[in-house]
Formats: C-alpha cells, sequence, structure tokens
C-alpha cells in the first residue's frame, strides 16, 4: 500500500478554558485509510476529531495551537472555513436528521453550496453509497424522522456524502445503535474507504480492531500509539495500551 | 423533634393550598368575562360594530374605534417585527459575551419594564414633535412598535434557543456559512414561538391607552381615517372616554365597547394559537 498523506498534525494543543484536552499531538492520516481512534472517556479523540474541520470554533472556550494541513494547506490559515468543512465531513455519534423530508436532508448540503440541478442524482448516488436506497427510494418526501435509529445514521452518511468530502470523520457512529444496524454502518465505511479517508472515533475496542487499517490509542489527551490495527492488537509497544485493547482498564 | 402532622395530612394541605392559588388566578378573568358580556352583550348589534357614533358617543357605534385600533396593531407590527426579529437574530446567534452584549440584553429587559404612560410621552415627543408627524396613526404605531419591541426580541431569542444546536453542527458541518445555518437550518424551527410571541404581545399592546393617548388617539372623530397621517379612534381610549368623560351615557354601550375590546384581543390570541398549532405540526422535531 502507497502511503499519501492527507492529514498532518503538528504539534497540536487544545484548552478548554483552563482545561488541556489534547496535549502535543503529532500525527498522519493516510489517503483511503480507516483510521480508528481509541482511548477512554476524556482522552481527546472527540475534541481532535473536530478540530479537523474546525467544528470546535462554535465552541467560545476553545482554544489551540499547533498545525493541522490536509493536503499540505494548513486548516487555519490556507483553506475557507465553509470549504473545509465540505472537504472534510462528519458523522455526529446521534443521528441527527433534521425536521424535513428524506431528500431535503440529503439535497441541505449541495444546495448551501449554489447546486440547483442535478439535485435528484445527487440524492440517489448518495444514498446509494451509503446503502439507504432501497430502503427509502419510494418514500424520499416522507419525513426523515421516521426512519430509524440505523436509516438515520446512513441518510447522515449519505448527506455528508452529498457534499463530496475526501475525508469523512466518524464520532463513534453507533453508539447508538443495535448490533444489526452497526453492522451495516461498518459495511458502509469499509466500501467508502476506496473513495475516501476515514477515521473513526470509537469507544467500542473491538469495532476499531473490525474496521480500521490503523489504530491510534489516545488518553488523557495524549496519543500512546499509532501503528497498524493489527500491531496494536497482538504486540503493542506501550503497556498502556496493551491493558486497554486487553480490556484491563477504561 | 415532635411531628406535628403526618406525610398524609400535609401532603393533603399542601395539595389543597396549592389548588386554591391556581383558582384564585382565574377567578378574576372568569369574573372580568361574566361582568361584561352580562352588562353588554345588549349593545352588541350590526348597527353597533358597523355605524359611527352619533348624539355625542351617546348612541350610534363605535366602528371607526375598531378600525383605528386594528390599523394600530396591524401597523405596529409592521415596524417592530422585523426590527425584533433581526436584533434577536444578532443577539442570540452572533454577538459574543462580552460588555456591549450585557448591556444591550439589560436595555431590552429595562425597555419592557418602562410605564406605558411614559412610551406615551416618548412617542409624543420623538414622532409627533421632533420628527413633525403629528398627532397620526403612523406615531401611534412607532410609539406602540417600540413598545413591543422587548417582548418580541425576548419571545424569538427563547425561539432560537430552543432550536437543537445539533441542528446548526450539521448545517455548518455540511460546510453551509453561519447565515445560511440560520436561514435554512434554524429560523424555520423557531418560527411558531416567534409568531406566537409576536401575536401574544400584540394582543396586549392593543389594549393600552397610554402610548396612543397623546400620539394618535382622537376623542371624538365620526369618521375613518384618509391616511397614515391622519388621527383615528381607538378602543381603549374611546372605551376610557366614554366611561369617564360622556355624563349619561347609556351603561350596556360602555360594557359593550369593552366586550367588543376583550373579543378582539382574545381572537388576536386565538389567532396565534393556530398558527402556532400549524406551524408545528409542519416542523415537529
Amino acid at each position: 500500500m502507497v502511503n499519501n498523506t492527507k492529514i498532518t498534525v503538528k504539534n497540536f494543543n487544545a484548552w478548554f478554558d483552563e482545561n488541556q484536552v489534547v496535549k502535543s499531538l503529532n500525527m498522519e492520516v493516510f489517503s483511503n485509510e480507516i483510521l480508528g481512534i481509541i482511548g477512554p472517556a476524556n482522552s481527546g479523540k472527540t475534541t481532535f476529531l473536530r478540530t479537523l474541520n474546525r467544528l470546535n470554533d462554535i465552541e467560545d472556550k476553545f482554544r489551540m495551537d499547533g498545525e493541522i494541513f490536509l493536503d499540505n494547506q494548513n486548516v487555519y490559515k490556507d483553506i475557507d472555513v465553509n470549504l473545509l468543512r465540505k472537504r472534510i465531513g462528519v458523522i455526529f455519534a446521534l443521528p441527527i436528521s433534521l425536521p424535513m423530508s428524506i431528500y431535503d436532508n440529503i439535497s441541505f448540503g449541495p444546495r448551501r453550496h449554489g447546486i440547483k440541478k442535478g439535485l435528484d442524482e445527487i440524492v440517489e448516488n448518495s444514498l446509494k453509497s451509503a446503502y439507504l436506497w432501497d430502503e427509502v427510494k419510494d418514500r424520499l418526501n416522507e419525513s426523515a424522522l421516521n426512519l430509524s435509529g440505523g436509516q438515520q445514521q446512513r441518510l447522515c452518511i449519505a448527506r455528508t456524502l452529498a457534499v463530496e468530502p475526501e475525508v469523512i470523520l466518524f464520532d463513534e457512529p453507533c453508539s447508538g445503535l443495535d448490533p444489526i444496524s452497526t453492522a451495516k454502518v461498518e459495511d458502509a465505511m469499509d466500501k467508502l474507504k476506496q473513495k475516501y479517508t476515514i477515521i473513526l472515533v470509537t469507544n467500542n475496542v473491538k469495532q476499531a480492531a473490525r474496521v480500521s487499517d490503523r489504530t491510534a490509542f489516545f488518553l488523557m489527551g495524549e496519543l500512546v500509539e499509532i501503528d497498524t490495527t493489527e500491531k496494536i492488537f497482538t504486540v503493542p509497544s506501550d503497556k498502556r495500551t496493551e491493558n486497554y485493547v486487553s480490556g484491563r482498564f477504561g | 423533634m415532635k411531628k406535628r402532622f403526618n406525610p398524609k395530612t400535609s401532603q393533603k394541605i399542601a395539595f389543597t393550598i396549592l389548588l386554591l392559588s391556581a383558582l384564585v388566578t382565574i377567578i378574576p378573568v372568569v369574573v372580568i368575562i361574566i361582568v361584561v358580556i352580562k352588562n353588554g352583550i345588549s349593545a352588541i348589534s350590526w348597527e353597533f360594530l358597523t355605524s359611527m357614533p352619533k348624539n355625542g358617543m351617546r348612541a350610534g357605534g363605535i366602528f371607526p374605534a375598531i378600525v383605528g385600533t386594528f390599523y394600530l396593531t396591524i401597523g405596529a407590527t409592521i415596524f417592530s417585527l422585523p426590527l425584533g426579529v433581526l436584533a434577536a437574530i444578532y443577539l442570540s446567534e452572533y454577538a459574543k459575551e462580552n460588555r456591549f452584549t450585557r448591556i444591550l440584553n439589560l436595555g431590552i429587559v429595562n425597555l419592557a419594564g418602562v410605564p406605558s404612560i411614559v412610551y406615551g410621552l416618548f412617542g409624543l415627543s420623538l414622532f409627533v414633535i421632533y420628527m413633525k408627524l403629528g398627532v397620526s396613526i403612523l406615531s401611534g404605531c412607532l410609539t406602540l412598535a417600540i413598545m413591543e419591541l422587548p417582548s418580541i426580541i425576548t419571545a424569538t431569542k427563547t425561539a432560537l434557543n430552543s432550536v437543537p444546536k445539533q441542528f446548526r453542527e450539521v448545517s455548518l458541518s455540511l460546510g453551509a456559512t453561519k447565515w445560511q445555518t440560520i436561514r435554512y437550518a434554524v429560523l424555520p424551527y423557531a418560527l411558531p414561538g416567534i409568531i406566537t410571541g409576536t401575536v401574544l404581545s400584540n394582543a396586549r399592546k392593543t389594549g393600552e391607552t397610554a402610548p396612543i393617548l397623546f400620539t394618535v388617539a382622537a376623542f371624538y372623530l365620526p369618521r375613518l381615517p384618509s391616511s397614515v397621517f391622519d388621527q383615528t379612534m381607538a378602543l381603549p381610549y374611546h372605551l376610557y372616554v366614554i366611561s369617564t368623560q360622556i355624563p349619561g351615557i347609556e351603561k350596556n354601550i360602555t360594557y359593550g365597547t369593552a366586550l367588543v375590546l376583550i373579543i378582539f384581543t382574545l381572537s388576536l390570541n386565538l389567532v396565534g394559537i393556530i398558527i402556532r398549532t400549524r406551524l408545528r405540526k409542519q416542523k415537529k422535531w
């Protein structure tokens, strides 16, 4: 596998008020991989994720330093924030469907970027890529809130795909889903990595083992270890990683 | 320490006190409505509602007062709704928490506490005299509009805050700008609250006498206003006039006028509630 670097993080620190939540983080994310990020609660995983597409900007108490590059462009300096968020999509822990039709949910993003023609195709393709098309193709104009939790999460994936991102961030996307819905979302992720770079934050260690190519272990705001998933789960170089993945704490 | 009541008894006492308090609060409303209907219903007729007052307001109808109040209600909303909503959007979505916005918010809260007669005098000096708009519908509408602003701003802020933060995050995370996010992912869902707040505050202000006293209301003007620079009669002021300034007026005319005013404000409330229910059905989450 040729490792093209998609995202580079250099000396990244983050605070909420006086509370440092991420400490001098250095890491890289490669194109078309699924990078799993595991770690106990309050280890800075989600904060790191939300910094990548600058969603933390809307938090008053958030402060950061260091640099993050997307394709060698500094996300805080070289890229317009709205364009950055179009290129780096995010799927939240709880599926948040906007209270409008399925069709309007999917076309919400493209419409905001001024696309008026070809919306039907975008909606169809996005839903197909998220493996939801067959279940909803006859009721695109129904409210998205009528869908089940698992369907709504795939709807959120489709909605993100509709703006043609390059990177997709998954923030514990299956924490509220049953095992069957989880399997469907994981299937979708596995196929999506052919086209997209995926970062998956998860509390579920087994999920990381199942779907990610590489895995990073965060603890108390520090990156303890990042390596191939196989290595992390068989011969981790740090004792703490071993303890965590074998279920001895966390 | 000795227990004075067992838990069951104290529970009963508490329940009774709470129930009585609730009942006491609605007694005045019920009594007012009953008294007004009982004394005023005999005056209500098609002629009373649609004809001009006659014989020094002792006979005839109250048509110009109804029309005047209608104009004032609509006119005030035309000014206060856009201004109030836009200000509230700025304050709740854009403004950062700092001394400037704290002063701004404090100002709005205090604006709500200003006595209505002070608004009347303010309207007289600013709109009627300084801006030379005269005693006119326009001056009255502007005065009422300023008086309505705090409640519209507060209602809009509450409505905006009740829209889940996640809607904003979803919209932003799809690359929408802040304004697009407000326009398409927040405002549509805040609309029921905004409309209800506006209509309810309208209903309240429609019944006010003091702010229109010096700015628009005519003592006796048995014709319809011809333009926004014309004076007009209005229900609350007309009611004040006929109940204090006109000797020998039939009691049922006074109460009939009060009844019309009450029905006017209650139907505004009803309209607000209907709009809210309709919109809620469409935008449910």
